[in-house]
């Protein structure tokens, strides 16, 4: 391998053991200097064990961290911190009941001797870090009224603003559209100038094609593969990562459409900060179709899933279930009707962390396994798990584990399959391949169409374009709350989509389209 | 070493449910520790009639733990139960004493069994007006229950001008006698308390691990929000805990009342915090979503033995206090560090293997 960059930091010879399952065997890695070092593998592979082993949240059980040619241990995250190791995680670590500012300098707060906090400082020094990535955040604005995609980027900002010499971002762009990774991809590159030790991990193999220089393949905690971006391709990245070519998800035989199975009659959801978040939006979904909604961060698609599940009591409209209104505005009664949603954020609302993955499966569809009204039968329950299990190619060591305990990319699948479980006639989806590998991708994107096939209406979001291409019937474009857009898939281009997106935006796609429009 | 598949459920499965059980055996500790001691020093200790008298006052206050279990369970907390317990107690002597006047010169007697579905329906509804105060006014449970402690503690003591309602016998000819069974009577050499324990615990229990409502209760308490968007009614559950728990108190309040064969309206004071303190011990969690009702059933047997072997060993009632304090907080201490422990012990083991 030839290289020109100093080695900063290099891991010898690590080894992780959690109970129960060996996470990181025997690996091996340098990082280098103003260099962004790519870390690939499938879901489960140890790729963020191993991160957070640099970072200081875990103790490698074998092995030596040598940072500069010198051996360090580093007890606590502050402590990497201290030797100049920043990391964004990948799943958020913000304070909801803080501001954004506050939270960007929460253990490190500006202060002025006796008198306290200075907010104004901090305040503005946020906003700069916000404003370098565009984020159209203000640095005053409570965490938890952020979508998730700009909680995110609030993350990025913190990490950014550390200034570190090594910067991990454990996938920073799972819940971020185009235009905002166009703009991380612009500070990474200022970083990289800069010197910083950039490691970067993601499931979407085109960013790191675009973005990496140096590229590590994980495979079941084991380093299977190393070599320079500009060597290789994405075949070449599938291949070392799952052992052969990326199964193909694109569309399968055709099969009829049924009559409509779903329709939503101008839903409209009240912004908090004024406005309106859903604004007077109508669709109509057939049995069998797979309508893909695209949209920019913050255009409504989320909230508009919600506002059909029955999570905002304050929404207004009209739903309706194969020709039947649901009057019910509570979410176990639309459950019931066959409506399901897989919610974006799975930590918030997906996931019941304390609980073992099995129960976390089975919680939306329990009634299916109660005999005598209220008994739950352990082996019809079991048996559907396992079957879950096996669909989904979970990788769960043992299902009575808590959920927790397995990789990001699995407990995204866990929140598929306990939707699935439901049997719904209606399976909204809101960015279901978020964090999941290109195997589970294909899995996931192959049971949708075979969902279809079946008879189910599906509709999906996405930040990404080349999926809602492949995957969708039909194309509904989002903006500011309104569909700009709805186009069949024979008439669907990026353009169009990329162009029906921005209308009607004013942050960040504008400034997007303005610089990449020919 | 293991590898782990979709299936997997080779060595990595067996090392884990190792490591479950015994972190289910946990609880046995502590349980452990005070039988040991206070059969050395203890004289008596372990005579039947001493082991009998102790389960006695121990299944008083495990009912009320186990109701305080689901309420923890799901987050939240009771503080009401002590005083429902008095109040409970008032209603089912009131009754047998004095009847309903249905001020029309006539007034109406009920048998012992109807008294005691009565005094349970008290319970039940006070139950309820906390989780109506917590699920549809969003009070917080600590707030809701301490008003609740208060205002039923208030009409126990208003239910007799603040006396106690003595001499529980009842009437032959109002068919109101046979109180004092439930409170002394015995079925198969075990006193019927006892019994009424067995049973509750057991149905509890059952519900926990085996019905969807038991599902539920965790699910609510380890991620509320997740709980909703799975459509699980979440006011529906708080509202159950809250009532099961106002039951566990009146059925306190009932037994009270029957072995003393009389009911003073201060009983049960300050009983919720003995709850609370089984209920941890027995390893519930008190942020929610943790705990089992085994586990709560052993902690108020720590409690109750320490309290009563205390007394036999002459112990002042000053120094009890203090120790028993000291117990609580030690075997939370003991039983995380023990928690920590395995968890070493196993990865040593498997890296060992590995
Ligand atoms: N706290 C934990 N306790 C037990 N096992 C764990 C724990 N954290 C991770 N693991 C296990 O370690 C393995 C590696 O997990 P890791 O999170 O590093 O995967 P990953 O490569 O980041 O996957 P993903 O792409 O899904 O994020 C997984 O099999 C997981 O089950
Ligand atoms: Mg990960």
């Amino acid at each position: 391998m030839v290289d020109n960059h100093e080695t900063i930091l290099r891991l010898d010879d690590v080894t992780k053991v959690y109970s129960g399952i060996v996470a990181v065997k025997h690996a091996t890695l340098e990082l280098k200097k103003g260099a962004v070092n790519v870390l690939v593998g499938e879901n489960g592979a140890g790729k963020s064990t191993l991160m957070r082993m640099i970072a200081g949240v875990e103790k490698p059980s074998l092995g030596r961290i040598l940072l500069d040619g010198q051996e360090v241990e580093f007890h606590s995250p502050a402590d990497a911190q201290k030797h100049g190791i920043g990391m964004v995680f990948q799943e958020l670590n913000l304070f909801g009941n803080l501001s954004v500012a506050e939270n960007i300098f929460a253990t490190r707060e500006i202060t002025r001797g006796l008198r306290g906090i200075d907010h104004k400082a901090q305040v503005e020094r946020a906003n700069h870090f916000l404003d370098k990535l565009d984020a159209g955040i203000s640095a005053e604005t409570m965490v938890e009224d952020l979508p998730i995609g700009q909680q995110q980027l609030v993350e990025i900002a913190k990490a950014i603003s550390l200034d570190t010499r090594i910067l991990i971002l454990d996938e920073p762009t799972s819940a971020l559209s185009a235009a905002e990774v166009d703009i991380l991809f612009k500070v990474i590159g200022e970083l990289k100038a800069q010197g910083v030790a950039i490691v970067y991990i993601s499931h979407r193999l085109e960013e790191l094609m675009r973005i990496g220089d140096y590229i590590t393949v994980l495979r079941d905690g084991q380093i299977t593969g190393q070599a320079m971006v500009k060597d290789i391709d994405t075949k070449w990245i599938v291949r070392s990562m799952i052992g052969s070519d990326a199964k193909d998800f694109s569309k399968s035989v055709d099969h009829k459409l049924g009559a409509e199975a779903f329709r939503a009659e101008d839903i409209c959801l009240p912004r908090k900060t004024g406005g309106l978040a859903v604004d007077h939006l109508s669709i109509s979904v057939r049995a069998g179709e797979v309508l893909g909604i695209y949209g920019l961060m913050g255009a409504g698609r989320s909230e508009f899933f919600e506002c059909v599940i029955g999570a905002h009591a304050h929404s207004t409209g009209k739903i309706f279930v194969a020709g039947e209104e649901i009057v019910a505005k509570d979410t176990s009664t639309r459950i019931k009707k066959g409506l399901a949603l897989i919610p974006e954020d799975r930590q918030r609302e997906g996931l019941v962390q304390v609980l073992s993955i099995a129960a976390n499966l089975t919680l939306a569809s329990l009634e299916k396994f109660v005999k005598l009204g209220f008994h739950i039968s352990g082996d019809r329950e079991q048996s559907a798990i396992k079957e879950a299990i096996g669909n989904l190619s979970i990788k769960a060591p043992n299902p009575d584990f808590d959920v927790t305990s397995m990789s990001g990319g699995n407990q995204q699948k866990v929140v598929i399959g306990k939707a699935l479980m439901t049997n719904p006639k209606v399976l909204l989806m809101d960015e279901p391949s978020r964090g999941i590998d290109v195997g589970a991708k294909a899995d996931v994107f192959r049971t949708m169409r075979r969902l279809a096939g079946e008879g189910l209406a599906i509709l999906f979001s996405t930040s990404d374009l080349e999926e809602v291409m492949a995957l969708s019937d039909r194309v509904a474009v989002m903006s500011n709350g309104k569909i700009t857009t709805i186009l069949d898939r024979s008439e669907a281009t990026e353009e169009r989509i990329v162009k029906a997106a921005s209308e009607g935006h004013k942050s960040a796609g504008n400034k997007f389209l303005e610089e990449t429009a020919p | 070493m293991t590898t782990a598949t979709a299936t997997g459920k080779a060595p990595a499965a067996d090392s884990g449910s190792i490591l479950l059980t015994l972190m289910k055996a946990r609880t046995f500790i502590a349980l452990f520790a005070v039988i040991v001691f206070f059969s050395i020093f203890a004289p008596n200790f372990l005579s039947t009639a001493n082991i009998i008298l102790m389960s006695k006052h121990v299944a008083l206050n495990a009912f009320l733990a186990m109701g305080m279990t689901f309420v923890i369970i799901t987050g939240g907390i009771d503080l009401s139960v002590g005083s429902i317990v008095g109040l409970c107690g008032m209603v089912a002597g009131g009754l047998i004493l004095h009847g309903i006047d249905l001020q029309i010169g006539y007034t109406m007697y009920f048998n012992v069994l109807e008294v005691c579905l009565i005094t349970l329906a008290v319970g039940v509804v006070i139950g309820a007006v906390n989780g109506l105060l917590i699920t549809k006014l969003n009070v917080a449970p600590f707030i809701a229950t301490l008003g609740t402690l208060y205002v039923a503690r208030g009409f126990a003591l208003l239910s007799s001008d603040g006396q106690t309602f003595p001499n529980l016998v009842g009437k032959e000819e109002l068919a109101t006698t046979g109180f004092g069974f439930l409170g002394s009577g015995r079925v198969i050499g075990l006193p019927v308390s006892i019994w009424i324990l067995i049973v509750v615990a057991l149905a509890a229990a059952y519900l926990a691990k085996y019905t969807p409502i038991g599902r539920q209760i965790f699910a609510v308490g380890g991620n509320e929000r997740a709980a909703r968007m799975s459509g699980i009614r979440v006011d529906r559950v708080k509202m159950f805990v809250y009532m099961f728990s106002g039951f566990c108190a009146a059925i306190v309040g009932i037994v009270i009342s029957s072995e003393l064969m009389a009911s003073h309206p201060a009983t049960g004071n300050s009983f919720e915090l003995n709850a609370i303190a089984a209920a941890v011990l027995g390893g519930t969690s008190m942020s929610g979503g943790r705990g089992t009702i085994g586990g709560t059933i052993i902690g108020a047997f720590v409690i109750g033995i320490l309290s009563d072997g205390l007394v036999m060993m002459g112990v002042s009632s000053f120094w009890q206090m203090v120790i028993k304090g000291i117990v609580i907080i030690v075997a939370v201490v003991v039983d995380q560090a023990q928690r920590r422990l395995q968890q070493q012990v196993t990865l040593m083991q498997l890296a060992k293997k590995g």
